[in-house]
Order: structure tokens, then C-alpha cells, then sequence
């Protein structure tokens, strides 16, 4: 049974964020760092690199802090209470687990330092056109040449690709889209002969590029991992990108909350706070149920990533991917309809949070997803 | 996170084994059987006997009693886990009115001679209670109660009605609040008594559910003499008593237990070709709402261990608490009806006839799970119903007035 009081370092990790959050990082400070150029404050990253968040997860032999999944998750729900936009989960979560499950000695040695001193950004490039949420449909190439590898394909919303040093992608160097086996990820410089990107801003104020492989050429070096065999490094990166993301999105769903409370005691209608009003009451208390369930699934999907049995550990994900994924739509839609017009606007942080909970449930397979892969593990599992 | 007391511990996983042990060797097969067709009236004896059984075995018919009054002084955790593994076994419940409720509250309120006199009886299993709470104009405004108690001499005098009675009809001893004085607030001039319903002057009449279920009653006092010394706590202020014993209820108000026994029972049906003739499992839509069911039901039971266990002691959990019976009752709705459907046409039967219909040895009985259906509504309006408990949180979680 889960005892969920956070440990003592875990208790400060969540003040150390919280507190940046509210000393820097206030709502009308977010919409200048999305407007600027790269979307991103470097300041800010400079800052995490010195707290150690950028490192958290990884061993200290590579400069990092030897955090655990549920301390990662700690800072995730932080930044989704505060909204906090840029390349920390592409960064630390994406590319770096990447590089953390799937890389050699010296790829890790070579990449993961510079990710927790600050000076190296890195993303993982796994969707296609064609791919929707599955992992496993990669039908970008990369043949055999020289010694090395030449890569053709196109990627799809890349996140923060334009702020990457280095791009961790999947391409196939056997069979067809859709076969497990045959996937293998790459290490690309950002700068490398043959890669071009289109970049833009996403609905949530984020970046993210399309990327045109037109030959790019990458040694033998820069696989990471088996050939042909990078689809369970993918699988285990994603899993701890779902754990990650969950408890990002159930702080921005506190925060919907949240605001949602502090507006119902304040605006007055028909002469007195619309908090008074059942109706309102009552559907603003769905909202807090739904909040505290998804909680409840952020950390299950933290306890799956321990699970040794890979049905529980999927059905742990799954399962807060789906729970979330639906609440997040719904307290999304209603903290935005519970603010009447006021709402609506820009200035106002309500739609900001539905736009990245929106978002997030895009990521890493939707509630509908999910839940068919949440069936067939019933199905499979006889009882 | 991992302390002694921590249900992964080794000492719970023993304890754990012990109790799942115990229990699966000693509950009658007959009853086991009731519980696990979804039958919701499980009768006044089958209810005393497993009581005995439990009492037996040290005390487990009261699991939430210290060892001074007999019970066996578990932890929290040790409760928690053995509701659990009630459930799962298809045990009946542990009796509510007497065991969790009235017990705990004669302990905190009770003269040393009430507690000799009442607290064993419940123990052994020697007495059914049953609750007189509600009336037909004070339900989920309850301090608005109007049957009177007036003293004479050393006498109350109990005149008017009580509704919805649980079990009323099988009870020994009925504990409830009654009006002694209207002159002040509503919550003030309650007082809470105790007496046989042998007592002469009461008349219990069955009230049916539309489900066809006798479980509730209307009970009619008329000049109904209850002794001053059967009284609980100070006169005109049973309405702390009253507050007292319903806080008690919070391990199971959720029904988690229960429903993982239930998504147990329509798994193993969704996976039955014998209805028909492929396994439900193979329905996209129908898998997909079981698949729902059980995540929610994940979500509702790890916030029930993070709300009363997070603090520690399950009594000091806040009005968060009332969220565990809203979301618990709805799953458990979702859940009965999920089964229903899964049995389709054959559903329709009411009563044991439907089960020849089946090749098999299905887990549920398909003349019951309709019924039971239709019966559990009532968890969605019993012990304050679910808008009150969202009035609950709006005010004492959301601050809203």
C-alpha cells in the first residue's frame, strides 16, 4: 500500500520548485518567455541546472542528483501547477532517459553531464506522419553505409528540436512499419549535413519541429543500443515520459481547481458570490473528485515504472493515461465554462492549462488509446 | 513510507495470509454462496452465525474494538486488510449499526455499567440492532427531527415515527436520537436512547423497495417508556452522540472492497463463452467500459488509502472523506449494471430460474443481478446522500459557502 507523504528531500525538491514558480514565474512572465524568440527563458535553465533538476534522474557518476521516478514526478506536478513551458521534459525526460536506458558508457558519459550542467539540450524524435501513437510505426530508414549509417524519413513534432544540441530518433534498419523488431535510435547533431526542420509553436506555448532526414549520415557510434532492437528503449522511455506527464497534468488540474475555488468566493452576480450557488457548487466538487482521482493514478503510473510483472506495469499506465486523459478534457472544458467569459481570455490562466492538458493527452497515445490497450490486457489475462 | 505498520510490510503480508486463511476455512459455504450471487439481504441468522464464527476466532466479529472490551486491538491497517480479504472471500459485511457504530460509541459515551451491559451482548452476537435515525421529515436534514421522547418520572415517553429502518424487522434493541425539546436550535433537545423493540407501544411496518427487497421499515411509537438509564450521553445533546457514531464509519465507506469482489465475479463472466458463445472480453465497447470500471475503481482505492491513511488514524480524515462514498457507490452502480448487461435477455428473469439457462457454472447468479441492480441505488441516497456529500466538500473542503 502506498503511504504517499512525500519524503523529506522530495518535501523540499516540491518547495525549491513551488517557490521558483511563485518568486519567477508569474503568469504574465510565462506570455513573454512564449512570445520570445526560441520560446524559452535561458536564465531559468541556468537556474535548474544549479538546483539540480536537470540531473535528477540520473546516476551521480554522470552528474547527477540519482533521483527516483516519484522525485521526478514531484518536480512534473510543480511545473504543471505553475505552467511552466520549455525544454525540460524533452530534455531531461525524453532525451535523457533515451540516452540513460539505451546508450553505451561512453554515450552516457558524453551526453548526460553536459544535460545536467545545462549546457547540452537534447529531444527525442519518434513520431511520423503516419505513426498516430504507435511506436513501432517507423518508417524512416537508415541504411547501412560506410561503416555507418545513412538516415531518410520524416519526424513529427519534435519537442523543443530547435533549442536540441543533439536528437535522439528512431529509424528502421529492418522490415516495415509496424514489426517490433528492426528499430534502432540514433544520436543526430542538430546541425548534421541533410537535416532540415520546420519549426513551430505549439497550442500550449511550447516548440516543436518537423524534421526532414534527407540522407543524413551518422557513424557507427552513434547508435544507441542493439540494432534493430531499439523499440523496448523507446517503450521504457515513454513509460516514464506517461509517469512524468501524468503528474504534470494533474498539477495543472489542482491549478484549475484551484483558480476555479478562488473564483467562485470572489465574482458576485444577482448580489452575491457565485459560490453560493448549489449548481455551481456541486459541479465544482466533480471537478475536486476528479482532481483527487487522477492523483490517485499519477501515482499509480509512478509505481508501475518498479513493477517487474509488464502486464501490471502496462496496465499502471494505461490506466493513468486513460483516468487522466479523460478528466483532464473534462476539468479542462469546465474550469474554462466555470469562469464564464472571463475564461475565454488570453490574460486569464484557466484556458492556458486546458490548452496543455489538451496536450498532454496527444502525447504518448490518448485516453481512447489507452484504453483498448488497457483491454486486451484484460483479455489476455484470464482470471 | 515504509513503516512497521505498512501494509507491505512482512508482518501485514502474515497477518494478511492469517486472516485469508482463517476466513476461507471457516465461512459456511451457504452463506458464502448468498454473498457472492450479489444478494444483498443476507438474512438475521446467516448474519449472527458467521458473527459467532468470527467472535470465535478472538474477537474478529468486532475487528475495530480494542482488546479491552474483546475485540482483537487491530491497527488500521490491520482492519483495512481484513474488510479486504472479507470481501474477497465473499464473506458477509461486518454488521454496521451494532459493530462499527454503536460499539465504539457506548465505549466513548457510556457509563461503566452501560458498557457491562451492552458492549458483550454485541460482541458475541447476541443481540441485533438495528438504527432509528431518519423520519419521514428529517432525512438528509436530520437535526430536524420531530419524534418526541418526554420524560415522566424516571421514564422517557417516545410518541411519533421512524423511517426507513434498516432490518427493524429482525431487531432486538433499536439505539436512536429522539426530540426532548424544540425550544432552541434543532441541533440542541435531541437525546439518544436504547430499547427493546419488545417494548410495548411499537409497531414496525415493512416498507418495499421497488426492487421487491423487505429491508427497510416504518417504525410507530405510541406512549413507547424507555428507562432514564438506557439513555446514551446527557440528555438534549444526542445530537453529538448521533455526530459521533456516523464519523465512525469511514474504512469501507467506499465499497472498494466490495467492488473489486464484484469486477472479480463479471471478469470471470466476461470471459465465460457460455452465454454467448464468445467471450465478452472480445467486445471492443463492452471490454472497454470493464476496463473503465476497474480503473476507476484503482483510482477510488489508492485515494481511499492516501484520504484516511495519509494522516494516520482513518477517524481524524476531513470532509476529503466524503468523496470516498460518492465515487465508491457510483462505481459500484456502474458495476452492477456493467454485470446485467453482460448477461443480457437472460436478465430479465427474477429469481433463481434464469440459472438453468446457463451451461455452465457462471460466477454470478442471473436471477439476482438485476435485482441487486436496482437495490443498490439506495447506497447513492443512504447515509447522507450523495449531494450532501458534495455539499460536504463544496463547504468544508472548497470553503464555499
Amino acid at each position: 500500500m502506498q503511504r504517499f507523504a512525500l519524503s523529506e528531500e522530495q518535501a523540499l525538491i516540491r518547495d525549491s520548485v513551488a517557490r521558483f514558480v511563485h518568486d519567477d514565474y508569474a503568469f504574465n512572465r510565462r506570455l513573454e518567455i512564449i512570445e520570445s524568440p526560441g520560446g524559452h527563458d535561458e536564465s531559468h535553465w541556468r537556474r535548474f541546472a544549479g538546483l539540480g533538476w536537470l540531473g535528477l534522474p540520473f546516476p551521480e557518476r554522470y552528474g547527477g542528483q540519482d533521483g527516483s521516478p516519484r522525485d521526478l514526478a514531484v518536480v512534473m506536478e510543480q511545473f504543471g501547477r505553475g505552467l511552466v513551458v520549455g525544454p525540460y521534459f524533452a530534455t531531461v525526460v525524453l532525451g535523457g532517459h533515451a540516452i540513460l536506458f539505451g546508450g553505451s558508457e561512453a554515450q552516457k558519459a558524453a551526453i548526460l553531464p553536459r544535460v545536467a550542467d545545462g549546457t547540452l539540450k537534447v529531444t527525442l524524435a519518434h513520431d511520423e506522419p503516419k505513426s498516430r501513437y504507435r511506436l513501432d510505426a517507423v518508417a524512416t530508414r537508415a541504411k547501412p553505409e560506410g561503416g555507418g549509417y545513412l538516415i531518410e524519413g520524416t519526424k513529427v513534432a519534435a519537442p523543443y528540436a530547435a533549442l536540441a544540441g543533439e536528437i535522439i530518433l528512431s529509424a528502421r534498419t529492418a522490415g516495415e512499419a509496424g514489426d517490433a523488431a528492426g528499430i534502432t535510435l540514433f544520436r543526430v547533431k542538430a546541425d548534421a549535413p541533410g537535416l532540415s526542420a520546420t519549426h513551430y509553436r505549439t497550442h500550449d506555448g511550447g516548440t516543436a519541429s518537423n524534421l526532414h532526414l534527407d540522407g543524413v549520415r551518422v557513424s557507427a557510434d552513434d547508435v544507441i543500443g542493439p540494432v534493430g532492437q531499439g523499440l523496448p528503449i523507446l517503450e521504457w522511455t515513454a513509460d516514464h515520459a506517461i509517469a512524468a506527464l501524468s503528474a504534470e497534468a494533474v498539477g495543472c488540474m489542482w491549478s484549475i481547481c484551484d483558480l476555479t475555488t478562488s473564483y467562485f468566493k470572489t465574482r458576485e452576480q444577482f448580489g452575491q458570490t457565485i459560490g453560493k450557488f448549489q449548481a455551481l457548487q456541486h459541479r465544482l466538487v466533480d471537478l475536486y473528485v476528479k482532481c483527487q482521482l487522477a492523483q490517485s493514478m499519477a501515482g499509480a503510473a509512478v509505481d508501475a515504472l518498479s513493477r517487474t510483472d509488464p502486464a501490471e506495469r502496462a496496465k499502471g499506465l494505461s490506466g493513468a493515461k486513460v483516468l487522466i486523459g479523460r478528466y483532464g478534457r473534462e476539468i479542462g472544458e469546465e474550469g474554462v465554462q466555470l469562469h464564464g467569459g472571463i475564461g475565454m481570455t488570453r490574460e486569464y490562466p484557466v484556458g492556458h492549462y486546458f490548452k496543455r492538458l489538451t496536450l498532454i493527452n496527444l502525447s504518448f497515445g490518448d485516453t481512447n488509446y489507452h484504453l483498448e490497450r488497457y483491454r486486451q490486457l484484460l483479455r489476455e489475462a484470464k482470471p | 513510507m515504509s513503516s512497521a505498520t505498512s501494509p507491505g510490510s512482512s508482518d501485514l503480508q502474515a497477518f494478511r495470509q492469517e486472516v485469508r486463511r482463517t476466513i476461507r476455512a471457516k465461512l459456511p459455504e451457504d452463506i458464502r454462496r448468498k454473498v457472492a450471487r450479489e444478494q444483498m439481504e443476507i438474512g438475521r441468522d446467516e448474519q449472527l452465525r458467521w458473527h459467532r464464527i468470527l467472535y470465535e476466532c478472538g474477537g474478529w466479529s468486532c475487528p475495530n474494538w480494542p482488546k479491552e472490551h474483546g475485540g482483537p486491538g487491530w491497527s488500521y491497517d490491520q482492519q483495512y486488510i481484513f474488510e479486504r480479504e472479507l470481501a474477497l472471500a465473499d464473506a458477509p459485511r461486518i454488521m454496521g449499526f451494532n459493530v462499527s457504530m454503536l460499539g465504539p460509541t457506548i465505549m466513548h459515551f457510556g457509563t461503566e455499567e452501560q458498557k457491562r451491559r451492552f458492549l458483550p451482548p454485541i460482541l458475541k452476537g447476541e443481540v441485533f440492532w438495528c438504527q432509528g435515525f431518519s423520519e419521514p421529515n428529517a432525512g438528509s436534514d436530520l437535526a430536524s427531527l420531530k419524534c418526541r421522547a418526554d420524560r415522566d418520572g424516571a421514564h422517557y415517553v417516545i410518541n411519533g415515527t421512524k423511517f426507513w429502518t434498516t432490518e427493524g424487522h429482525m431487531a432486538d434493541w433499536m439505539f436512536g436520537v429522539f426530540r426532548t425539546d424544540s425550544s432552541g436550535k434543532k441541533q440542541h433537545g435531541i437525546t439518544f436512547l436504547m430499547f427493546p423493540m419488545t417494548t410495548p407501544g411499537i409497531t414496525v411496518r415493512p416498507i418495499l423497495t421497488f426492487d421487491g427487497t423487505h429491508e427497510v421499515n416504518q417504525v410507530f411509537f405510541d406512549d413507547v417508556r424507555v428507562p432514564i438509564a438506557d439513555r446514551l450521553g446527557e440528555e438534549h445533546k444526542g445530537w453529538t452522540v448521533a455526530k459521533y457514531l456516523l464519523s465512525l464509519e469511514r474504512i469501507g465507506t467506499a465499497e472498494v472492497s466490495r467492488s473489486l469482489a464484484s469486477l472479480g465475479r463479471l471478469k470471470r463472466l466476461a470471459h465465460d463463452p457460455s452465454l454467448a458463445g464468445t467471450p465478452l472480453i472480445d467486445d471492443p465497447l463492452f471490454g472497454q467500459q470493464l476496463a473503465m470500471c476497474e480503473i476507476e475503481l484503482m483510482a477510488l482505492d489508492l485515494a481511499e488509502q492516501r484520504i484516511l491513511f495519509g494522516a494516520g488514524d482513518p477517524g481524524e480524515a476531513g470532509a476529503e472523506a466524503s468523496l470516498l462514498k460518492l465515487v465508491g457507490t457510483e462505481v459500484q452502480g456502474r458495476l452492477l449494471e456493467l454485470t446485467m448487461r453482460a448477461i443480457g435477455a437472460p436478465a430479465v428473469f427474477d429469481g433463481e430460474v434464469g440459472q438453468e439457462l446457463a451451461s455452465g457454472a457462471l460466477p454470478v447468479e442471473i436471477g439476482r443481478v438485476a435485482k441487486t441492480y436496482f437495490n443498490m441505488r439506495k447506497a447513492l441516497i443512504y447515509s447522507g446522500s450523495n449531494e450532501i456529500q458534495k455539499n460536504i466538500i463544496a463547504k468544508a473542503v472548497l470553503g464555499l459557502g
